[in-house]
Formats: C-alpha cells, structure tokens, sequence
C-alpha cells in the first residue's frame, strides 16, 4: 500500500490547526515511528490516514485514490489499528475482543479458522494463557497486549498503532516492539507506530518521522532523525548522543529554554 | 504459550459457546413452562397437560378441542400471557440492544424518552379525548400513545444528524426530550377530572389486563421484524461497544449505525408501550441478568434477554395475577417487586464485573 500525505490539514477550529500542511509518502514494508511532544498532532495526524478524522484541508491518497472516495470497510480490511486506550464497555472474553478486529469476516459463528487466527495472534503476542479470560480482569499491560493482537488479527497491509506501548513495562515494551519491527519482514506488512520512547525507537526503527508545531520537522533513519540539535528545538531537551550496535542512543541531560 | 495446540483453545471456546447455548435453550424450556403453567391459573380448573394439549390441537386438529377448555385458553387467558410473552421478549431485546448501543449499562428502551412520550399521547386521549387516528376509544388511544411514543426519538435522530453525536449526547438529548414531554403531561393533567387522572395513572404503571389477540399480534410483528434487524447488527453491536473511534477503523460509521439501531427499538418500544403503558425493569434488567451468566457478546445476549425477558414479565403477570386473587396489580409494580432483589443478589453474588 502506498499513503500520499499531500499539504495535509486538520484542525478543530480553523483558527488553531493541528496539522500544517504534512506531505510524506508512506510506502515500502518498514517500521516507521512518529515521534513529537504532546499535542503536535501525531494522533491526529494517524487518525486522519483512517478516517477516524476528515482532514480539513488537503489530501490522504491511498494508492492513488483520495481516502474519501474509499468506504470505511475497504479500509478497514487492508489497515488495522490499535488504538492507545480502550473503552470497552462491556467486556467480551480476550478471544471474543480479538475477533471483533477480524470484523469483515466475523460471520455470526465462529469458524475454526477464525479462532486460528486469534490463536496465532495471541502466540505472537505471548498471551495465549488469557485466551478465555474476560478483558476486564486484565492488567493494564495485558490490555495492551490484547488491543496489539486485535489489530493485527486480519494480517492487514498496513497497521497503525498509537502509542501501543505506554502501559507496558520495560521488558514488554521492547519485547512488543521488537515483534513490530519484524512484521514488515515476515508479513511484508507496513507499520506505524506512534512512539514516546526515544532510545526503543532509536534501537528499532527503520525510519523516524519528527513532529513539530504540527508539521513534519525532520524525516529519516534514527540516526539522521535523532540530532542533538533536533531534540533540542523539538523537544527543548539537551542530550548527548552516543552510537550503540551502530544506531545511536539518547543520553538526556536537562530541559533547556524553547 | 508461544507454539501451542490452536486446537487447545478451539476446544475450549466451542465448550464455552455451548454453555452459552445450554443457558438459552433453558430459558426457552423455562418459557414454555410457565406459559403453560400460568394458562391454568384462573376460575375454572384447567391442568397443565390440558392447556398444551389444547393448544397442540388448536393447530392440528382443532375439531378434537374441548371446547370449553379451548375458550378459556384461547379466549380468557392466553391473550394476556402471550402479549405479556411477546412484550417481554421485546423489552429484553430493545434493552440489551440499547445497552449496548449506548455503552451504558444504565440505558434501557425507555432511555430515548418514549415512555415520557407515550404517556403524554396516552394522556391526550384519555382526558382530551385527542385522538390521532379518529378510531376512537382504546384503538384511538393506543394509536395516539405509539405516535407520540416516536416523537422523542425523532428529536434525538434529528440532532444526531446535524452533527456526528456521542451516545452520550444521544442519551442527554433523550433526557432532555423526556422532561419537556413530563412538563406537558403535567399541564394536560392539571384540567382533567378525577376519572381522567385515575385513567391515566393506571395507564402509567403497565398492565396487561386489557390485552388482547390484536395487541399480541401488532408486537410480534414489530419484534419479529426488529428483533431480526437486532439479531443481524448483533456483531456490529459487538464492534460498537469497543468505541466509536475503533469501530471507525473497523469500517463500521457508528454514527449512522446508532440511529438506525435507535429508529428499530424505539419502533419495538412503542409498539409494547402503547398497550401495556409503562413496564419497567424488565428492558433494564433481564439483560443484566444474561449478561451475568453468559457475558456481553451480543449475538448470545439478544435471544437470551429476549427469553428471560419473556420469563420475567410472564412471571411478574403471573403473581400479579394470583397474589390477591381476584383482584390484580399491576404487572409493572410486580416486574420491579421480583426483579430488582433478584438483581441485586446476582450482583452481590457474581465474581467478575460485567459492566
């Protein structure tokens, strides 16, 4: 799948916009992580390429064809998303929580091979102990890991995720985001993810998209993106930047004057 | 548990559906039980088995009905219960549908405003003698309430559809329509005569005495069609309950969905409301109740509330009925007298939150 962000806008009032004109193609099987402080637009930006918002000035093209013209369905079937928090109301069992992702196929039964999937999902996930527990009596780790393997379920083209891993301590944040970045390998899948953590990102990322002040400050590989300079201006951090296994790693130092 | 046995959990969750399946079919047996069981209640003694083989005869060969019997099952007695079965199942199913569509465990089928709705039509006829359809007495009246019983859920489509709403605002507008309708009650109330009042007030609390083989059949119709539509959403409704902002990602406009949803349980709603008046608790609680034993997903939990909503209201009628014969009261007062401490014992006693 290939995603054209052409001068793309969105704003709430017309007065403060959110998003200033972003232009990226998306394209290749690759690991690609949003990065920027709060309220630059990253969720916004994510949910503007599923049409969870219409973007209020130009264009998201989704191989070609403008994201308006395309039903919600169609989408939905070729990009997942898991969102960063859930508000299930009424909790379902974690197998029955994971089918609703497979939506398209979710007949009124529930086919074997349906139940497959979700087992190969919650393998991968290594939560395939809480298959028959209700979500609610879950940690808040576990959701996580639940909402991961919803939007993966359908083996989409493209899988956006917002912030997946916020509730996951450290060991599962890099395990979750470790198994991520081995999805455009093995399933030739395109991932994107909105990331906080500078250093996981740094490790594993294959490219990283900067986010400042709602537009796209800086494009790249880690090491191109990851500039003591612009984590300065973006983040108003100082920060040493060493290199590890040839990819760099952020020593933060203080906050300084933005 | 990276690498195991899919066919592990395969088995598990099939054994897991089934419960599921055991639970609805005992529901259905427990209906059929008391709906036999209540058609002997009443002045001339008729068993159990008399009553279904009436009632197998009545279709199969009906010259071999006795015919005393026959009337007073056919005539007396299963009017009531069958309306009070019908109207049950429909307040279950609207109530669990609702619930869901709301994401709100406090929503039932009245939540919208019908009742306030309903009871101002009900109460035009009956003290102004309004009547929409010109038929006149109770027909007038019962065409008068449905009407009116649709009104604040057109309001609420309405606003819905000038902007993309919440459940929530959806449900705040519900509540904002109902007050209005309660303040015109009010006002319509303060002219009329003591009859008028003591006519409406009866109206107000649900029964099902005045039941009749028309009010049975104009519900079934209306539950049929819309517990179809409800039954075919059900995994939508499933979808719907993860958030508006997921379901969207899903490929599910949750928007439209909701008012379509709302348009098929207020025609359900009103459809019940417009002839018993208001029973309450059965569309709140009899989904509750399913939802302990059998969770929220709702391709299970709408043919289950519809059964047990069914069984609750059966029964509720069924007491109201004999506890102090011959006089009776009112299903409503009766709905609330047995469901709400069985509620509240379910809900101390079960382990797991289901809300």
């Amino acid at each position: 799948m290939r995603i054209d962000l052409s001068k793309l806008e969105f704003g709430y009032d017309p007065s403060s916009p959110v998003l200033r004109g972003i232009d990226h193609v998306l394209e290749d099987p690759e690991f690609v992580c949003i990065m920027g402080p709060n309220g630059v637009g990253k969720s916004t930006l994510v949910h503007c390429m599923n049409k969870i918002l219409r973007p209020t000035g130009g264009a998201v093209l989704i191989d070609g064809e403008d994201i308006g013209s395309i039903r919600l369905k169609t989408l939905a079937s070729r990009m997942g998303y898991v969102p960063n928090s859930t508000e299930d109301s009424f909790p379902l069992t974690v197998v029955d929580t994971i089918m609703v992702g497979l939506q398209n196929d979710y007949r009124f039964g529930t086919r074997d091979e349906d139940l497959e999937r979700v087992h190969r999902v919650l393998d991968l996930m290594d939560i395939g102990h809480l298959a028959m527990r209700n979500f609610d009596e879950l940690s808040a780790g576990q959701h996580q890991k639940v909402m991961l393997a919803r939007g993966l379920v359908r083996s989409p083209e493209v899988v956006l995720l917002d912030e997946p891993t916020s509730n996951l301590d450290i060991r599962h944040q890099i395990e979750v985001t470790k198994t991520l970045s081995r999805l455009p390998a093995t399933e030739g899948m395109m991932v994107v993810m909105i990331s906080h953590d500078i250093n996981i990102t740094a490790k594993y990322a294959d490219r990283i998209i900067l986010m400042h002040d709602g537009m796209i400050h800086s494009v790249g590989t880690p090491s191109e993106v990851l500039t003591r300079e612009n984590l300065r201006l973006v983040y108003g951090v100082d920060a040493d930047i060493l290199e590890v296994d040839g990819r760099p790693h952020v020593i933060l130092k203080d906050s300084v004057p933005m | 548990m990276s690498g195991t046995d899919p066919s592990v959990m395969v088995g598990e969750y099939r054994s897991y559906v089934l419960r599921k399946i055991l639970f609805i079919a005992g529901c259905l047996v427990a209906m059929v039980a008391v709906l036999g069981y209540a058609t002997t209640i009443g002045s001339s003694g008729i068993s159990a088995i008399d009553v279904y083989t009436n009632i197998f005869y009545h279709f199969v060969d009906p010259s071999r009905c006795d015919p005393g019997v026959e009337w007073a099952v056919f005539t007396v007695r299963l009017p009531r219960i069958m309306t009070g079965l019908i109207a049950g199942m429909s307040l279950g199913v609207a109530g669990a549908a609702m619930q869901s569509m709301m994401k709100n465990p406090l929503a039932d089928p009245y939540t919208t405003g019908i009742s306030s709705g309903a009871s101002f039509g009900a109460t035009l006829a009956i003290v102004l003698g309004f009547d929409l359809a010109g038929l006149g007495g109770t027909a007038g009246l019962i065409v008068t309430a449905f009407v009116f019983a649709l009104v604040p859920a057109a309001v609420i489509i309405l606003v819905s559809s000038l902007r993309s709403t919440s459940a929530a605002t959806m449900i705040l507008s519900g509540i904002a329509v109902m007050y209005l309708f309660n303040a015109c009650t009010t006002l319509v109330k303060l002219g009329a005569s003591d009859a008028s009042l003591s006519a409406v007030f009866q109206w107000s609390i649900g029964d099902l005495s005045g039941s009749t083989w028309d009010s049975f059949y104009t519900i079934l119709v209306f539950t049929l069609v819309g517990g179809t539509i409800l039954m075919a959403m059900s995994k939508k409704l499933n979808i719907l309950i993860t958030g508006d902002r997921n379901a969207t990602a899903l490929g599910l406009n949750a928007h439209r969905l909701r008012i379509c949803l709302l348009a098929v349980i207020s025609l359900m709603t009103a459809s019940v409301v417009c002839f018993t008046g208001i029973i309450g608790f059965v569309g709140l609680v009899a989904p509750h109740i399913v939802r302990i034993f059998l969770g929220s997903d709702n391709r299970y939990l709408i043919p289950a509330s519809a059964l047990f909503g069914a069984l609750l209201l059966m029964v509720a009628d069924l007491i109201s009925r004999v506890i102090i014969a011959p006089t009776f009261l009112p299903v409503g007062v009766i709905t609330a007298f047995i469901g709400c401490p069985l509620f509240l014992y379910l809900l101390i006693k079960q382990r797991r939150s289901m809300w």
